[in-house]
């Protein structure tokens, strides 16, 4: 090419010249005790091939039988999601070659999932203030998982290259619940904006449900991006689905990505093909992968080893029953109850801490309290551990004792924290870490000013600012004097005393 | 009137991963129309009162309990494979195969 047109066009700008629409396939693996058609158990991370049974390695005359409590979720996720739940619904058997399906074919749903038509609203920020836009479900249908696969050999690890590959089928047949919404126009500048909140909001909606642990980098939920352009008033443009899109960043990034690749395509003349891309987390971008020119052929038919599933209208309503408060609903009551901003909020959402920092309030605490403690110091330590805050030992009812003990001054701040070191070191309750670490507010007088002395003596030119009327040194004299208490003083308390044995008042 | 035609069953042949030879597949499109074309008088047959079967048993909502039990010993498994390496079964490149 002689002239060089360039790869992207700036995302805003793409969105001057073109209209996106959106379409997202999301995968929830649910957090049922046993896979969806045989009882190998599901825990993540076993040693490979030791959660494997004849149904699930597809070994000659094994036959499923549909595990209850994953189609009871189905439906509750149809439920929540306002969808139609079929009277009548099978499952299909879906043909393809490819070693993550010891059978050569996957149970899925086709033409009959078991929920349709339903929507789901989300919240985005905008300049003019918050602005909800409908999502709507096109189906949400029931299928398996498949095993994972090592590429072995090659430089990158990847499938380009590999010398053979190796599979672990502990994944296989672990339920899979696809969710796939209708195609979303009229986003504009928002689109790669909706797109993530629709993914957040979904993934709250299932911790909601307790249907998945939803833990995005473990895979248990993992998004396929479609998107395509058109001039203003045009059709439809051809689409691009993005697969292996698996955090709420790159939901978002997937489409920007999008956006500025197919803008700067089209405006060159070019025309977008459809293709499967797949998602680097690593750059953030995506790369061709194969081309879809001709339509995919698993020459579906119904699962012969499986009978029809037709929910009652007693059993929808039974579970219908069940279904929670919904994140939305919540949301927008707890934001009224303590008196805080939606942004506020979200800290909260995004931390893991809402339930936490609600059974906290519940128990006594201040609502300001119990957000600094769980989305800080320890979310903080949560995330240095790598585990979920809601698995740190620390209790609510300790938080509450927690803050009694600094609002009658017996503790402050940096000993609290010391506390909850404590406690989640494994060194006790609250009182027994008070007690074996020996920590209490120094608020006897005269140990104070005997620290307060030694201090003056140790840095005699501070102690000259100090008299002179310089209160602004008086911080490397407290400093002093907390360290030498190990802080186990209140800072105010020594800062007056100070004052007051140099007979300099506050300016 | 053929009820499938050359092409098609060329098309099933690769979707199958059969390599049938040219005489084959005159062979099997020949059988296949034959198979079809009966198969195709049952149409006939059932009018729209009479809803398609896809299972022999009048049965619905057979279900088992979400409880797991104990799983094949791994080592048993991975015998009964071609070839296994590192605990898992060893397949052959891949990318080949997918044109």
């Amino acid at each position: 090419m002689s002239t060089a047109m360039p790869e992207t066009i700036p995302y805003d700008e793409a969105l001057n010249l073109f209209e996106p629409v959106f379409g997202l396939e999301v995968h929830v693996e649910m957090g049922t005790n046993s896979k969806m058609f045989c009882p190998c158990p599901t825990a993540f991370g076993g040693e490979p091939n030791t959660q494997v049974c004849p149904v699930c390695l597809g070994l000659p005359g094994s036959m499923p039988v549909v595990n209850r409590t994953a189609v009871e979720s189905t439906i509750r996720i149809g439920l929540a999601l306002n969808c139609t739940i079929a009277e009548w619904c099978r499952f299909a058997r879906k043909n393809y070659f490819y070693p993550d399906m010891p059978k050569d074919y996957q149970i899925s749903q086709y033409d009959e999932p078991l929920c349709s038509n339903g929507y789901l609203d989300v919240t985005v920020a905008t300049a003019e203030g918050p602005k909800v836009v409908r999502v709507e479900i096109e189906r949400v249908h029931m299928e398996e998982d498949t095993g994972k696969l090592t590429h072995t050999g090659g430089a990158t690890g990847r499938i380009h290259g590999a010398d053979y590959s190796l599979v672990d089928y502990n994944r296989a047949g672990i339920p899979l619940i696809e969710i796939v919404t209708k195609p979303v126009a009229g986003a504009g500048h928002l689109v790669a904006d909706v797109a993530k909140a629709y993914v957040a909001e979904l993934r709250d909606l299932m911790r909601a449900l307790e249907v998945s642990d939803v833990r995005m980098e473990e895979g248990s939920l993992r998004c396929d991006v479609n998107l395509s352009l058109n001039k203003p008033g045009s059709p439809m443009g051809t689409r691009s689905e993005t697969k292996n899109v698996n955090s709420l960043r790159s939901v978002e990034r997937a489409v920007r990505s999008e956006v500025e690749r197919q803008s700067a395509l089209l405006t060159a003349g070019g025309r977008v093909v459809q293709e499967t891309r797949h998602f680097h987390e690593d750059i953030g971008r995506s790369t061709s992968g194969r081309s879809k020119e001709q339509a995919e052929d698993y020459r579906y038919f119904p699962e012969p080893d499986l009978v029809p599933i037709a929910p009652s209208p007693a059993w929808i309503d039974e579970l219908r029953a069940t279904l929670p408060e919904l994140p939305s609903a919540k949301r927008s009551r707890l934001e009224a109850k303590w008196g805080i901003t939606p942004f506020e909020l979200a800290t909260v959402v995004n931390a893991g801490a809402l339930d936490l920092v609600e059974e906290t309030i519940a128990a006594g605490v201040e609502s300001a309290a119990a957000r600094k403690w769980w989305t800080g110091e320890l979310l903080r330590t949560a995330n240095d551990q790598g585990i979920e805050l809601a698995d740190l030992p620390v209790t609510p009812a300790q938080i509450a004792r927690v803050e009694a003990l600094v609002a009658d001054g017996s503790l402050n701040d940096k000993l609290a924290r010391q506390v909850f070191e404590g406690i989640i070191a494994g060194e006790g309750d609250v009182d027994e870490v008070i007690a074996s670490r020996g920590l209490a507010v120094v608020s006897d007088d005269t140990s104070l000013l005997a620290a307060i002395d030694e201090a003056l003596l140790a840095q005699p030119d501070v102690a000259d600012k100090i008299r002179s009327g310089k209160v602004q040194a008086a911080g490397a004299i407290v400093g002093a004097v907390m360290k030498s208490t190990r802080g186990q003083a209140d800072a105010a308390k020594v800062r007056a005393l100070l004052l007051d044995r140099l007979g300099v008042t506050e300016a | 009137m053929t009820a499938i035609t050359r092409a098609e069953v060329a098309h099933l042949a690769t979707l199958a991963r059969l390599d049938l030879t040219e005489t084959e597949l005159d062979h099997y499109a020949q059988q296949l129309d034959v198979i079809l074309q009966s198969v195709a008088r049952v149409s006939e047959i059932a009018t729209a009162d009479i809803p398609a079967t896809s299972h022999p048993l009048p049965l619905e909502n057979v279900f088992r309990d979400d409880v797991a039990l104990p799983c094949l010993d791994r080592s048993e498994v991975l015998a009964a494979a071609p070839a296994h390496e590192d605990d898992r079964f060893k397949v052959p490149r891949i990318l080949d195969e997918e044109h």
